[in-house]
């Protein structure tokens, strides 16, 4: 049994470790309000973008004219994925869901014997993935150095992105992060980003007023299709910011309570071995008086 | 006259929302403006100066943009801008 001043030792690292783990909750906490003000914010545009760029790919989709990044190479040999993860860990399973459901992609499309290849963005993307598919990463951005992100941040990835399409280096991309649902929900989601899907539903959304295009139709898609693009890799890093908060929230919270739950039992020992030396020394000295 | 409801967006937020007399806008093939009223329309916007004006002569409030996107439809005008910054008086 240990000593009580081993388990003194104990009770007060345990102490200082359940002070950490709460103070970085209220950190995610205070941070988390922050990411998803920012994914909100960030919503309006992305709506109306969606809108437009849905009701202009529906007129001009079918033409032979359009642009390659909605009709596709016309191949899906190349894949690319896009992994987007948190620079830091202490979030519980965020990270590796999302590199879970990356590998997993990756797995199926080899075994179809197509070629993968893989743009990491986030320190635990690469950590999670460069040992295994080292050999597939044509590319990793570093989200680590920014002290948070923005729309710049997007732009250059979408920037990479679109250089690696034009020179023909994979036919079909496919982002991933997590979607936040709530604090303690979060889904790591893959979604094609190129060619862009476009919607089912959405070809009614401009209703039956005769609209001017200037300068037309396709120019005005050929624009927009990579701002939406952008955008897709904007709110996918938004969410991921919020998710890994939450993420990080929950797991500190659990970590916390954990802490709690340990003083506890740690204290009842530290009692109880306590009292027992005190028994101990009172039956000592009361046999030792009868003795007499 | 009614007044135009205008909007102006950035992919980070809703930089303004209500109405506004009118908005005079860098389109891609000329400059326009739009009063309220103005038939639907898409435009895409070179890189330039947004002109608003709050009410009928008063000077105008410039925003500048780089590429951006502009829609009119009856509901109003909205304005998606990837970069913009406010144009101080001199």
């Amino acid at each position: 049994m240990a000593t009580l001043k081993e388990l003194k030792l104990r009770i007060v690292s345990v102490k200082s470790t359940q002070k950490i783990t709460k103070a970085k909750q209220m950190v995610a906490a205070a941070k988390l309000r922050r990411a998803q003000a920012a994914a909100e914010a960030a919503r309006p545009y992305a709506e109306r973008l969606e809108g437009v760029v849905a009701s202009l790919a529906t007129k001009v989709g079918g033409s032979s004219t359009a642009p390659r990044l909605l009709s596709g190479s016309g191949r899906d040999q190349v894949h690319l994925l896009v992994v987007m993860a948190a620079d830091r860990g202490l979030a519980g399973a965020f990270n590796t869901n999302i590199v879970k459901a990356a590998r997993n992609h990756a797995e199926a499309l080899l075994a179809q014997g197509k070629t993968v290849k893989m743009l990491l963005v986030g320190r635990k993307a690469r950590s999670g993935l460069i040992r295994q598919y080292g050999k597939l990463v044509i590319d990793y951005f570093d989200t680590s150095v920014f002290r948070s992100i923005g729309f710049a941040q997007a732009d250059e990835i979408a920037g990479k992105v679109f250089a690696l399409y034009e020179a023909g280096e994979f036919d079909v991309a496919t982002l991933f992060y997590s979607k936040f649902r709530s604090a303690l929900l979060q889904e790591p989601t893959a979604q094609q980003i190129i060619p862009v899907a476009i919607p089912a539903d959405s070809a009614a959304t401009v209703g039956g007023a005769v609209v001017e295009y200037e300068p037309d139709e396709e120019a005005i898609l050929a624009e927009l299709l990579p701002r939406n693009v952008k955008i897709q890799i904007f709110k996918g890093l938004l969410e991921n910011v919020a998710g890994e908060q939450g993420a990080s929230m929950t797991a500190m919270d659990n970590a916390t309570r954990n802490a709690g739950d340990l003083i506890k039992k740690l204290t009842i020992e530290f009692n109880r071995s306590r009292q027992a030396a005190i028994t101990k020394e009172l039956i000592e000295i009361i046999s030792g008086a009868e003795a007499l | 006259m009614a007044d135009l409801h205008f909007e102006l967006v950035s992919p980070e937020r809703l930089v303004r929302s209500g109405p506004v007399h009118m908005v005079v806008v860098p389109g891609a093939e000329g400059d326009f403006g739009v009063l309220a009223g103005h038939a639907p329309m898409m435009s895409t916007i070179r890189p330039g100066e947004i002109a608003i004006y709050a009410s009928a002569g008063a000077t105008p409030e410039r925003i500048r943009i780089e590429g951006g996107f502009a829609e009119v439809s009856e509901k109003g005008l909205t304005i998606l801008a990837e970069k913009l910054e406010p144009v101080t008086a001199h």
